[in-house]
Parts: C-alpha cells; structure tokens; sequence
C-alpha cells in the first residue's frame, strides 16, 4: 500500500490514463462493467419484447401491407401482366399481349384461380367479374387459319375491345397499387395515375372519418368538462372519502363495455326507465328519442371513457400541494384566478394525456356505435369490421386500418408538440 | 401573561378570545389573546398539535375562527378573505410556482396590484438583490436548490411590502447548516426592513436565535410569551422549562412557602430552597427546574445557599466542554456542564462529588412528568 500511493500521486499529476491495480485501463474495465450491466438488462427485457414483436408489432405491419398488397393479377396472370407493361396505353394492346392473355386465362382455369381475378378487377369496373369468368369458360381457344387473337377476344365480347378494360388489367399488373388507400379516401387513380377526387355520388368515407373525428371530438370535450371537477374534488376530499368514491369511478370501469352498452339501451330506449319516468312526472307528454341515435352514442362513449380522464387528471391533482393554491391567494390573487394562473397549468399536462387517451380510444370505437346509434352514428372501425367479416376485402380493410393508424400517429405528434411528450403523464 | 406593558397604537395585530375548533368536540386553540407589536419578530413556538399554525392560518384567512377577533390595525379581519389582507406569507415547502421562472414568480403579486411594467421589473430587481440571486431571475423553481428556493420564496412574500409576513416552518426542510445561515439572513432582513414578522416553528433554537418574542404554545394555550432570555431565565411552569434549552428537574414536596420562596424536601430528605414561581401550597408537589450551567462543583459549591451529594454516572465529552451525568438525591439524569478547562482529572465515575447553586436559580413549578 504504501508503494502504490506515491505512484498514484504521480499518476494524478501527470494526467496519464489511469490503471486499475492489475494493470489494465480503468476505462476498459470500467466499459466492461457498464456492458455486463446491459447485457443483463436486455436478458431481462427480451421475453416481453419478442412477445411484442411477435404478437402487435408483426401483425399490425402485415396488415398495413396488406393495405397496398396487390398479388391477384401479378400472380395469376403473369405473362400478361409482363406484356403489358410496354403498352402505350392508347389504342388496343398488341396481339402478343392477347395471345398471353389466352395463356394466362387457360392456366388459372386449370389452377381455378380465375375468381380471384376476376373479383380484384371487378373492383375497378363492374361487369369485369363475369367478362373474365365468361372468356375463362371458352379457354383453350382454338384460332382458325389468319385469325388473330384480338379479333377473338373481340368478337366473344366487345369489352375486350374497349381500351379502359385494358387499363384496369395495367393498372393492376404491379403487385403494390394505392387503390385501397385512394378509396378510403374518397380518390381514385387516373389513367395518367394520379390520384382524383373520386363522382360525388361515389364518396363516402371522407364523411365517415369527418363523423369519426366529430363525435370523438366531443366525447372528449363532455369527458373533460365531467371529468375535471370530478377529479379535482376526489383529489381534495379526505383520503376516505375519495377512495370510496374512487371505487365507485371504477366500479363501471371494470364491467363490460358490452354489459354497459346494453344497460343504457334499456335506459335509454323509448319505454326504457328514464323515458317512462319523466313520463310519469308529467315532464313531457311523449317519449324522448335517446337511444339508436346520436344523443344516446355520447352518453354511452362519454360514460365509459370518463374514467380515462378522471385517473390521469386525478393523479396530476394529487400530486399539487394545497400551498401553492394558498400561496397564489396570500399574494393577493382572487381564488378563481388563482385556480386558473396557478392551478390549472400544473394540471394540463395529465389532463391533456387523459384527453389523448380518450380521443384515441373514440377514433376506434365500435361496438358502442353499433349498438347504441343509427347507421349515422357508425364511425371507422364499423366499416373495418364490415370489409373484413361481410364482403373479406382484405385490402379495403387493412387502408382504413392504417389511415386511422396515421391518424392517431399523427395526433400525438401534435400533442407531444404542444404539451411535450415527456411532460405527458398518465399518472 | 403579557409581561411588557406597550399602548395600543404600537399593536398590529390583535387576538381577541379567539378559540378554534374543527370538529366541536375539541378546541385547538383555546381563548388566545396576543398582540403582535408593530416592527416585532414573534415566535410561536410549540410542539405539534399545539395549536400554532392553527393560529397563523387563521391570521392568514385561510381558517376562520370559531369564536372571537382577530384585528389588524383596527380592521377587524375576520370576514376578510385571505387574498384582500394583504399579509405576505412564506410555507414550508415553499410553494413557488413551478411553471414560472423566479422573475415570474415575484412578478405576480405586482401584476395583481396592476403596477406598471418599469415599476415590476425594478421591485423584482430589488427583491433579488435582496435576497442575493440576481443571476438567478430566469431559472425554474425546479432548477434550483433548496436554500435558493426558500430565499426566492421569502422575496415573492417580501416585494409587495405588506406589513406583516408570515412565516409557516420556512426552513424545515432545509439541513442544519444551511438552516442556520437562513435563520440569521431572515433576522438581517427583518431589521433592515422593519416588517412585522409572524413566525411558526417547533425548534426552539430557531425560535430563541430570531425572535424578538417567543410565545410557547401548549394544548391550544399560550404558556408564555417573552424575550428569549427572559423564556430562557425564567420559565412559568414546567412545560416551558423543559421545552426550552436543556433543563435538570427535581422532584419534591413543598414544606414551607413564603412569599417568594419556598423549602422543598426531596425524596431522600434533603431540603431545597427555591423561587416559588407555580406552586400551591405546603404539602402539595413541585418539580424544580434548574438550568445545567447554574449547577455549581465541589469547592465552588461551598458558597451556595443549597448544596447537595451527587454521584458522578456518567461523563460526556463534547470538545469545548464536558457533561457530567449525576445521580442527585435519588433521582438520575442530573446534568451539569463543566468546561473542558477546569475538569478535574482526578473524578471518576463513582465519586461523591459536593454540588450546590443559588436559591434565585432554581425555581419551583408545576408537578411534572415531562423529560427533555
């Protein structure tokens, strides 16, 4: 000990990297220990992760896929879909790329892929359906002497001489296409392939993500305007008390969104209890329309979701000391400014998270809407659930998916801007 | 109660019959008259429960009272609301407002008194140079110290001059080193200003170290109101003794009382002559109380009108002096502080040691069981 102190000294004086007792570089060893410590980390978060990736991250990025995932023509008729890449796209496509065609058609008949050709081009123009199936029927073709393959096609049906059937098959010969996306929002593609707003008769999911946003939008101001008094008396009564009434906030919290759902139809609909007892008092003469419309969507989304807010905004309130509020008022400032310069701010951040929450949840609500509202009321998710169960539309599905996805995205973005993410706090 | 006499005009504040209770079976604060002097530094003092900060939060505004008034100058304040009585006012976790910067933070009483914008920013200068963290204007309350908070906290109750500031244990949660350099900074400040300060804690070194008076709360009761020293010399009853600095208590029984002496007879005996301070009559019991520096050893005991045997327990060794634990007539916990300079080196634990002191310096109280 006493040999290794004046050399220590030294050391320290002259500023020379530093060693451990064995001889090695203290930041070597130093790095190794910080490394060990990691590795040791990682071990313990790695079941959760892969689970994650395996179970949500995995799913939900094949299922965006699928929303730009145009396999039908490529796969089915490949020589076509090759061909008709060096069309010029205005007069009739070539013989070569009929005679594929043939090809092609004869060869999904075998496999009997020919229906899913059919129904993907159907998409574009209706009536493509039974074209396919019809010229599938007659394949293999047999030509006569100085017969060309077009005339053929031609004379079996006139649509095969009409240059925007063609297009569609084009169009669709990539096995990636922005149809999908384009229909969700009310686009289609050009033939020179950008996209348009698609005949007004023909639009209808703009509306549906304006409704969406809509009633979202105000679930989230009726939760808020519920929700703050709420918690801001829970976080100011005697511990008993507020934990009494806590249970009670979380009592319904617990219970089945679809259980709730179907009690406030019973109290709601037209001889339901709350009807029949304003009857009964005389307060109005008919019954009230609250359930199968807008009205009772609000009640229904705005009661389940009010927890949401009331947690985080609790839990932010919990944390403010009275001082502060004692503080303002001693300083001079009326106890309502006071609230609002004071109080209020150092409560935005987790109410703001609550809000979020809500939002969030709203944009993706299904089964309430389903239940409780008119087919007015139905917002996005209906309409995945409708393209994925009723007409397996994979693709349609999947676009409506992701935009809402985008949409989501893109509102935390925005609130992470205004509040600051890290300032977002959900108790 | 109120030893010193002082006329009306010189009052700030005044505390009339004023009794608290928050659940109407028990009163907190019981029948309490105090007046604040203007200028006055005044200590409530007292252990929790006591019922001091009761009394501050009701000359705040931010409890009312359950019977009684509370006058300052001659306004009465009851139905005054806190924020219309301009009394500044510093907490004990401070309370400055964690979305505003310091400067914002002592702005804000002066844009509620509506001053104009120059006028602002010349008091918050002031008031930072005051409490010396003028760099400091544009920091977070977040981003600074403990120390520098309390002294930002201080300002913002200092920038609008209000007349009386309260204080509500400013420096609990501070550690003792920096406590004790605040303690002397809020008393320069109370001088140089001449505010009338209002001030709570349960340490009763803070307590004699700033204030000007000290009243020692009990149960809701002011058990004594006086200067430091005057607490400190002579205390009223035995709650007061003990609760104040370090005290030796001994037990007995009063033999003879007269006027303002008594003789006290010990358990093994031994009679004692004391100040007759709160005692009843002959026959009842006394404890004594007896500051440990008053106590007098061996040869300097002889001149004493009261000496007794000790046995010496115990030393303790404190660096500038020593502590020497006895055993005095049949009672333990007897301390007597001897500087390190004349302990004799022959004493060991064990020996019988002669000790004695002035019949003016122990003073006869209350029948207590109160321990240090």
């Amino acid at each position: 000990m006493l040999e290794v102190m004046p050399t220590m000294s030294q050391t320290l004086t002259v500023n020379a990297p530093l060693t451990a007792a064995d001889g090695e570089l203290l930041t070597v060893k130093l790095a190794r220990e910080h490394r060990n410590k990691q590795l040791k980390a990682v071990a313990l978060v790695a079941p959760l992760a892969i689970f994650l990736l395996l179970t949500f991250l995995v799913p939900i990025f094949m299922l965006l896929g699928r929303s730009v995932d145009n396999p039908e023509v490529v796969t089915h008729l490949p020589a076509t879909s090759q061909l008709i890449a060096s069309w010029d796209r205005r007069a009739l496509p070539s013989e070569e790329v009929f005679q594929a065609m043939a090809r092609d058609l004869t060869a999904a008949k075998e496999a009997k892929t020919v229906p899913e050709v059919a129904k993907r081009l159907n998409m574009d123009i209706s009536g493509f359906r039974s074209l396919i199936q019809k010229t599938a029927r007659k394949m293999p073709l047999e030509l006569a002497a100085g017969e060309t393959m077009r005339d053929r096609f031609i004379q079996m049906d006139e649509r095969w001489g009409d240059p925007d059937h063609w297009h569609v098959i084009a169009k669709n010969a990539k096995s990636w296409t922005p149809y999908y996306l384009y229909s969700s929002l009310d686009l289609r593609e050009t033939k020179a392939g950008t996209p348009e707003l698609a005949p007004e008769e023909e639009r209808a999911f703009i509306s549906i993500f304006g409704r969406t946003l809509w009633i979202s939008f105000w679930v989230t101001v009726f939760c808020l305007l519920l929700g703050y008094p709420l918690a801001y008396w829970l976080a100011n009564l005697p511990a008993r008390k507020s934990n009494l009434l806590m249970i009670l906030v979380l009592l319904p919290f617990w219970t089945s969104v679809l259980v709730r759902v179907a009690s406030w139809i019973v109290l709601l609909q037209r001889e339901g209890l709350i009807n029949s007892a304003l009857m009964n008092l005389g307060i109005i003469g008919e019954p009230l329309q609250l359930a199968f419309n807008r009205v009772g969507v609000y009640i229904a989304m705005v009661h389940i979701l009010l927890p949401f807010v009331i947690l985080p905004a609790y839990s932010v309130m919990k944390s403010i000391p009275p001082t502060y509020m004692r503080a303002a008022i001693s300083l001079g400032d009326h106890p309502f400014a006071a609230f609002w310069k004071i109080y209020f701010p150092q409560t935005v951040a987790g109410v703001a998270a609550g809000a979020l929450l809500v939002f969030i949840m709203c944009i993706g609500y299904y089964i309430t809407p389903a239940l409780l509202g008119s087919p007015e009321e139905q917002m996005v998710s209906y309409y995945v659930a409708f393209y994925t169960n009723v007409t397996i539309n994979w693709g349609m599905a999947a676009a409506l998916g992701s935009l809402l996805l985008i949409a989501t995205m893109t509102l935390y973005g925005l609130y992470s801007k205004l509040v600051g993410a890290n300032k977002l706090s959900l108790g | 109660m109120m030893s010193e006499k002082h006329t009306a005009s010189d009052t700030l504040v005044s505390f009339r019959g004023v009794q608290k209770s928050y659940d109407g079976a028990s009163l907190i604060v019981k029948n309490l008259d105090l007046d604040i002097r203007k200028g006055e530094f005044l200590t409530m003092l007292g252990p929790s429960g006591s019922g001091k900060t009761t009394c501050l939060m009701m000359l705040a505004g931010f409890e009312t009272p359950t019977h009684g008034e509370i006058r300052l100058g001659d306004k009465l304040l009851n139905h005054v609301p806190p924020h219309k009585r301009n009394i500044g006012m510093v907490f004990q976790n401070y309370a400055l407002f964690p979305h505003m910067t310091v400067a914002e933070n002592l702005a804000y009483p002066l844009t509620i008194r509506k001053m104009g914008k120059s006028e602002i920013t010349d008091r918050v200068k002031k008031a930072l140079g005051m409490v010396k963290l003028d760099a400091l204007a544009n920091r977070y309350p977040g981003q600074m110290s403990g120390g520098q908070q309390q002294r930002v906290a201080l300002a913002r109750a200092l920038v609008f001059e209000p007349q009386l500031v309260l204080m509500d244990e400013p420096l609990g949660a501070l550690d003792k080193q920096l406590r004790e350099h605040m303690q002397l900074e809020i008393k320069h400040i109370h001088e140089n200003l001449g505010i009338t300060v209002v001030y709570v804690t349960h340490d009763q070194g803070e307590a004699l170290t700033m204030s000007d008076r000290v009243a020692v709360f009990k149960d809701g009761i002011i058990q004594q109101i006086d200067a430091a020293n005057v607490l400190y010399e002579k205390p009223v009853n035995s709650f007061v003794a003990n609760f104040i600095g370090e005290n030796n208590t001994l037990h007995g029984e009063v033999v003879a009382l007269h006027d303002q002496h008594c003789t006290v007879r010990l358990g093994n005996g031994d009679t004692v002559q004391a100040a007759a301070v709160c005692v009843g009559q002959a026959g009842e019991a006394t404890s004594m109380s007896i500051r440990p520096e008053r106590v007098r050893l061996s040869r300097h005991a002889e001149a004493c009108e009261n000496r007794l045997q000790a046995r010496l327990a115990e030393f303790i060794y404190f660096g500038d002096h020593v502590r020497l634990r006895l055993d005095v007539a049949g009672q333990s916990g007897f301390m007597v502080k001897v500087p390190a300079g004349e302990l004799d080196s022959s004493w060991k634990v064990g020996d019988k040691l002669d000790i004695g002191w002035m019949a003016r310096d122990i003073r006869a109280l209350d029948a207590s069981v109160y321990t240090h």
